[in-house]
């Protein structure tokens, strides 16, 4: 670590923004706890739906305003495997490198500093939670891009290890999709409601009374489903748990008072 | 095999709600899926097989034309004949050409997704010859005019209760068995299948790999049906796609070893048969004619572009074994012969984008099918390039199309999105004030239908940021 503290901007993704912002502030309260200085540039959709609906161009788009708009922070951190893996796996592929040279090395520059904010603050800052407490037992679920595209699966056990009055349960088949998938839960209903469905028998099966995930699009897929099948499980960023920011309503709980 | 991929969604549906099939499916978790892993936990070296593995798929496809002409050098000085056939059409008039050439009346059949493909069983009926399939699984789907659900099991999708009832209706009732025990119904197909073997006068198999070096097919079973199918007839044809030519019998045992462990979990299978020409003066079987029918179909169409690496493929099915899509609606759903991701890549190739517009797409793109590939196809960056290509072709359905359309032009104006995102925060956030969720919302019945949606707090992330800051 150096003297002066890092840049890091915080890509807070569209679902954080709109739905649960609290995610933000808790990756806010990590990102300083961990030696940085965070700052969240002008930003909308990372592009995802597009480049998954097969529209590269609209991709390109918003990949370029991304690419500007992090140009001058030191590292880009997400609190989201999906998003992350947008910016550091798919960017890079969205600009030629022969035909447009230094898009493509704007992108790989961007891609190199980008990180999930488990791997972020795990992996790169060497984070350890001080005085955090949670009572409850947990049961972890590995988003998919997270987990199979940057390789977080340790880091939030790690993390989560330290933080008191906390058990870990895990559940069987822990690292299978939940089938939120983007677009694909609207496309497919049934088959995504099926899948989210088995997803939540496993997990209520843990015998925990929260699950976590680092993937705000599983966590509202799994704690729309929860309720609905009217399981008492709980469903929460990880990153709210880890900032000592888990006392508020769980996702799909009212707001009291 | 008729393509039904247009159905996809229908099928689909059916497949959720029907038990009998939902409850097969559980079968291949604690079959394939489990057996798999217990069998890579038992070779750690396998990471570097893979990459072997890939190594040597990748020379064969980058030097196919040289390969397949070595290949047919070989079977010639084998005392064989390879014959080229670029479509469906084509290899069925090969194969019917031979049977016709032979005489023959019953045709025995090994397993072959090949010749699922080309449709051959039903062009052979037409001409009058016999087909008989002799895999138990593929035995059991002709008896009951029914179709494979899976490239290596392919009737997973039937509970033996049904087997049983297929065989009562079909069999001889003096061969029959009188319940639905595992060993009685395989003791009873042999029986019956025994007698079909002695009858056959031309054998048709697949072939896993077609090995350039020697001019040999090689086929794995665990039945062994196929050494009866090959050995036993006069003639011997062999069905399979260019894309299986493999260089060396060396490169033939990595790959045997990533294909048994992907597949089934086995370090081998149970029997591994390399055919290398017709009988010798000196063998003490064979057939006396060995013919390779080697398809294109839209293969050589992926070489040089983006879909190249599907040609690795060993036809393991652990990408739909690790598919919770497949694991969810079946093989059946698919539509056409290859189903999962692997077949979500293949069949748009082989029937055309706009009859199988929903496979690539139904795929949440969790990548466990690019995980466990035993020669690493990034199977969804193939998928998003069928996408591409429809979204390009305007094959989309409109309100997709026209959904993304608007939501992208919003994305690039921070300013109207952030606007909007503050609308939608806050009339969602009020609908959804008392419960903290949303049981039901207009336009969004296919996330309702079978969850709720949790409702937004009432400020986004942005504007609670921007009054802390100022």
């Amino acid at each position: 670590m150096s003297d002066a503290k890092p840049r890091i901007g915080l890509f807070v993704t569209c679902l954080v923004d709109l739905f649960r912002p609290r995610v933000g502030f808790a990756a806010v309260r990590l990102i300083e706890a961990a030696g940085g200085e965070v700052v969240v540039p002008e930003q909308t959709c990372c592009g995802q739906p597009a480049w998954n609906s097969g529209d590269r161009a609209d991709a390109r788009r918003l990949a370029a305003r991304v690419i500007d708009a992090f140009a001058d922070c030191d590292a880009v951190v997400v609190p989201s495997g999906s998003c992350a893996g947008t910016l550091r796996r798919h960017y890079p592929r969205l600009f030629d490198p022969g035909r447009e040279p230094e898009r493509h090395a704007q992108a790989e520059a961007l891609a190199a500093k980008t990180f999930e904010l488990l791997e972020f603050l795990a992996d790169e800052r060497g984070f350890v939670p001080e005085g955090v407490r949670f009572e409850g037992t947990v049961t972890y679920h590995d988003a998919c891009a997270g987990l199979r595209e940057l390789g977080v699966k340790q880091q939030p056990r790690r993390l989560l290890r330290r933080v008191a009055g906390l058990t870990l349960s895990e559940s069987e088949g822990c690292e299978e999709c939940c089938g939120f998938g983007g677009t694909f839960c609207v496309k497919y209903p049934e088959i995504s409601t099926r899948m989210v469905e088995d997803k939540c028998g496993r997990l209520v099966a843990s015998g925990a009374d929260t699950v976590l995930a680092g993937d705000l699009g599983c966590l509202l897929n799994i704690a729309g489903r929860l309720s609905r099948a009217g399981h008492p499980l709980r469903a929460r960023h990880v990153a709210e748990v880890l900032a000592g920011m888990a006392d508020g309503p769980a996702i799909g709980e009212p707001r009291g008072g | 095999m008729e393509v039904r991929s247009q159905r996809f969604r229908f099928s689909a549906r059916d497949a959720l709600g029907d038990p009998r099939l939902q409850s097969a499916l559980g079968n291949i978790q604690h079959g394939f899926t489990e057996r798999r892993r217990q069998a890579l936990d038992a070779l750690p070296e396998f990471e570097q097989l893979r990459a072997h593995g890939t190594a040597i798929r990748d020379h064969a496809i980058e030097h196919l034309d040289a390969y397949l002409e070595r290949f047919e050098q070989q079977v010639d000085a084998a005392g064989g004949q390879v014959h080229w056939a670029r479509d469906a059409a084509e290899a069925c008039a090969a194969v019917a050409g031979i049977c016709r050439a032979a005489g023959a009346r019953t045709v025995t059949k090994g397993k072959s997704m090949a010749t699922e493909e080309i449709g051959l069983n039903e062009h052979l009926e037409a001409e009058g010859f016999t087909p008989v399939e002799t895999d138990l699984g593929e035995y059991i789907l002709q008896l009951r005019g029914d179709t494979p659900s899976h490239i290596i099991a392919p009737a997973i999708h039937l509970k033996r209760d049904q087997i049983f009832e297929a065989f009562q209706a079909h069999h001889d009732p003096a061969l029959s068995s009188h319940s639905d025990d595992h060993a009685e119904l395989q003791a009873e197909a042999r029986r019956v299948l025994r007698r079909r073997f002695f009858e056959a006068d031309v054998g048709i198999t697949g072939a896993n790999f077609c090995i350039a070096e020697t001019g040999s097919t090689v086929i794995v079973t665990n039945e062994g049906n196929g050494d009866l199918t090959q050995c036993l007839p006069r003639v011997h044809v062999v069905v399979a796609g260019i894309d299986k030519i493999v260089p060396t019998l060396e490169d033939t045992s990595t790959l045997l070893r990533l294909l048994a462990r992907s597949a089934t979990g086995q370090d081998i299978t149970v029997y591994t048969t390399f055919s290398s020409g017709p009988r010798r003066a000196d063998d003490l079987d064979g057939p006396d004619e060995f013919h390779v029918v080697l398809l294109d179909n839209g293969r050589s169409g992926m070489l040089g572009g983006e879909l190249q690496p599907m040609l690795r493929c060993i036809r393991c099915g652990a990408c739909m074994n690790h598919c919770p899509v497949y694991g969810a609606i079946g093989g059946h759903a698919y539509g056409w012969v290859y189903p999962g991701p692997m077949g979500a890549v293949l069949t748009p190739q082989m029937v055309g984008i706009e009859r199988s517009a929903d496979l690539p797409n139904a795929s949440t793109f969790c990548g466990r099918c690019a995980e466990v590939c035993p020669v690493g196809i990034p199977l969804p960056d193939l998928m998003r390039y069928w996408r591409e290509r429809e979204y390009e072709g305007g094959h989309q359905p409109a309100a997709a199309r026209w959904g993304l359309g608007l939501w992208a032009r919003v994305a690039v104006r921070p300013r109207l999105y952030h606007a909007l995102a503050r609308l939608g925060a806050r009339i969602l956030g009020r609908l959804g004030h008392r419960r903290g969720r949303l049981a039901r919302l207009p336009l969004a019945g296919g996330w309702t239908r079978g969850r709720d949606l949790p409702a937004p707090v009432g400020r986004t992330f942005t504007e609670q940021w921007r009054g802390r800051a100022r």
